[in-house]
């Protein structure tokens, strides 16, 4: 083969690029030069031979974020969890104290009695009771609602797909606060719902909508419902039809083809999804307050009560500490799970 | 390129017995998709225990009729019929027809045994059952002790296999096969070539393969139907693809061959050839008799590269020879490809079997050399 010719004039977009590597080929040798240094080099190889080099650094900076701001906070939550109310400033007891004058004299305040008064009061087992049911029912109503959401999207029309998920996304660009008033003015007893009804003839007097568990219901699935959306989005989406014919193929109806098939394939998504909303409905404070019952037991109502009305910031800690480990052991266990079905995946 | 025994089972040769049923029959079938017409007015006979294949290049149209006949896709308009049935409107999951994907399709949640057993447990047929016969699929590919692997633990001709046994296990009446062998190795592909050969005589299903690779088409097919922009262009077994092209279409798709355009205006000498006059080459050519009948219009001579000889002294011939200059040698181990350019700046291509470990005409870069061919070579085609 002849060497293609070179052309007479190299096109515009060719110089520019062209200009662009003779840049970048410029950048990296003044950096190579640089890093050869002496100093520097010294610097690379004491710090390598430490285990940090520029991929320790990229992982660091998450970490050194949770480690700040989610480990030392929780550390503090869990310190006040182990002290016992005083009225101060702080309101708690510091955990170690100096009794006396001498440096030995180190008292130390440590208090299990919140965690036990959890167990022994039933007021707050009643209220994580209760705070589970919540959202294991709003999680389920997510995930009828959501999952043919999602898939309709995702056997929607390519054009059609990034449109479709817009408008789902598209409430969150109002303040959450402000769709949950919303809300409070569509179900109260004039409100337009009940005055819809009325006009259509259905009812002859409103139901009472507003301040009942359905309300709490109804408002945390509609708040969280786009986090069950998009990840069985995201997994239906990508998932090989070939799959499906292949199924028809072999005597399979469109409908078994969906649960022996397209169901457990998508099932990453349903866990991811059902995470996603169940996690922060167990806690949610504001949905429940504002929609639900004024005698609701929500975990997250009585943690705020602890903190703001009774002022006992150890309960109240004791409190937040349990619901974590109520959450986080099931998700542990559910990620292992979900762990050992990739395994038998691609 | 030898067809695989397609002159001796009686069985082959059905589609040359006007009395015999076609098992499968396609009229005048159209598929388009808006303005894009993929399958253009095809009619086809495939029949029973044949191994037909449908070549052609991509988007030739041919996946999309293997699709509607597993029910994927519908006809725009005609009919097709498998066993006297007419499968208008008859869903994939209600034909008595199963098809193996080119991708293969495998469920990667269930097992090797899920997998192949899926087809009789949709017919609900009893555990033991299921049992009993996934392991004889099994057994027929070569799978024993597979069983309780996920697909992703297989190697690709072990999940080519596995497709396979899957698409085998309900005994359809006719297996589709869409590019089988694209994703295997060159020497893999060849051992599977064979043995798909062996598995079809054995069961006695018919076979439909849609390939773009001729040399697969040539080793697997009873018969071939090459396709091109939609329509069938030929129909043959791989011998008569191959020797008596129908246009030039599928003279240059399958394998190469040298063309040279002629006068359209022919007579006979005493012998009874067809006598052709074409600019490319200095002498006539003359062509025997029976190489298909003389077309109209524009027409080319075709010379496949292995039936021109390669000589240093002229032929003592008046007809069928020219001569040139060697431009390139390429030596392939079996065989040595020669690019000869013609006077009139034409190249052409000629082979040459390397019988001999050393080659004692010692032909070079840049040698004069005569190239003659036989009366019976030369093919005359029409666009």
């Amino acid at each position: 083969m002849k060497p293609a010719g070179r052309p007479e004039e190299m096109p515009r977009a060719t110089a520019e690029q062209a200009a662009g590597e003779r840049f970048g080929r410029a950048l990296r040798t003044t950096l190579g030069a640089l890093a050869r240094r002496p100093p520097i080099r010294w610097l690379r190889t004491q710090l390598a031979r430490r285990g940090l080099n520029g991929r320790t650094a990229v992982i660091a900076v998450p970490y050194l974020w949770l480690l700040l701001f989610f480990l030392v906070p929780f550390a503090i939550v869990l310190k006040i969890s182990f002290s016992e109310a005083q009225i101060a400033m702080p309101p708690y007891q510091p955990l170690l104290q100096w009794a006396g004058e001498r440096l030995a004299d180190i008292r130390l305040n440590v208090n299990p009695g919140n965690l036990l008064y959890l167990v022994e009061d039933s007021l707050y087992l009643r209220a994580f009771a209760n705070s589970l049911q919540v959202a294991a029912i709003s999680t389920l109503a997510a995930l009828m609602i959501g999952y043919p959401l999602a898939y309709a999207i995702a056997r929607a029309e390519p054009r059609w797909r990034g449109i479709l998920l817009m408008m789902v996304i598209l409430p969150f660009w109002t303040s959450f606060l402000l769709r949950v008033y919303a809300w409070i003015g569509i179900l109260k007893n004039n409100g337009l719902l009940n005055n819809l009804l009325l006009w259509l003839g259905v009812i002859d007097q409103p139901i009472v909508m507003l301040q009942t568990d359905f309300a709490t219901y109804l408002g945390i699935v509609y708040c969280y419902l786009p986090f069950m959306v998009m990840p069985l989005y995201a997994i239906l989406e990508k998932m090989d039809l070939t799959l499906l014919e292949a199924a028809e193929d072999l005597g399979c109806r469109p409908l078994r083809a969906f649960a022996s098939i397209t169901l457990p394939l998508s099932m990453p998504g349903v866990i991811a999804g059902c995470m996603l909303v169940f996690i922060p409905a167990v806690g949610e404070y504001v949905i429940p307050a504002l929609l639900g019952p004024a005698d609701s037991l929500m975990i997250g109502k009585v943690l705020w009560t602890e903190f703001f009305n009774n002022r006992d910031w150890p309960v109240a800690s004791a409190v937040a500490i349990a619901l974590l480990l109520l959450l986080v052991v099931p998700i542990m266990y559910f990620q292992r799970v979900q762990e050992r079905e990739n395994e038998g995946q691609t | 390129m030898a067809s695989s025994a397609a002159d001796s089972a009686s069985v082959r040769q059905a589609w040359n017995d006007p009395t015999a049923e076609p098992y499968i029959r396609i009229e005048g079938v159209t598929k388009s998709f808006g303005d894009f017409v993929a399958v253009d007015d095809v009619s086809l006979n495939i029949f029973k225990s044949e191994l037909f294949c449908l070549l052609g290049g991509s988007g030739c149209g041919k996946t999309t009729l293997l699709r509607m006949l597993a029910g994927f896709e519908e006809p725009s308009s005609g009919r097709i019929f498998i066993d006297g049935l007419d499968m208008c409107g008859i869903p994939p999951y209600q034909r008595p027809v199963n098809m193996m994907f080119q991708s293969y399709a495998l469920f990667p949640h269930m097992s090797v045994e899920q997998n192949v057993g899926f087809g009789l447990k949709m017919e609900h047929r009893s555990r033991s059952e299921i049992a009993g016969r996934v392991g004889q699929m099994l057994e027929l590919v070569r799978l024993e002790g597979f069983g309780k692997r996920k697909p992703h633990q297989l190697s690709g001709g072990q999940r080519q296999r596995v497709a396979l046994a899957r698409a085998l296990i309900k005994q359809p009446k006719l297996l589709l096969l869409d590019e089988p062998l694209a994703a295997l190795d060159k020497k893999l592909r060849e051992h599977t070539q064979f043995e798909l050969v062996n598995l079809q005589e054995q069961l006695g299903i018919s076979f439909v393969v849609v390939t773009h690779d001729q040399e697969e088409a040539m080793t697997l097919s009873s018969r071939i139907g090459v396709m091109d922009h939609g329509r069938i262009v030929q129909v043959g077994t791989p011998k008569e693809i191959y020797e008596f092209p129908g246009n030039r279409f599928v003279a240059e798709f399958i394998g190469s061959v040298n063309l040279f355009e002629g006068q359209a205006a022919a007579e006979q000498d005493e012998d009874g050839h067809l006598c052709f006059a074409c600019p490319e080459l200095e002498r006539p050519v003359h062509v025997a008799r029976g190489a298909g009948p003389a077309p109209q219009g524009r027409i080319w001579v075709a010379i496949r590269p292995e039936k021109m000889q390669l000589s240093l002294a002229p032929p003592p011939a008046a007809a069928n020879w020219t001569q040139g200059r060697v431009k390139e040698i390429a030596y392939l181990g079996d065989l040595s490809v020669f690019l000869v350019a013609l006077q009139s700046g034409k190249t052409i291509r000629v082979t040459r079997p390397n019988v001999m470990r050393h080659d004692d005409q010692g032909i070079t870069w840049e040698q004069q050399v005569y190239l003659h061919w036989h009366d019976s070579s030369p093919v005359l085609v029409s666009e």
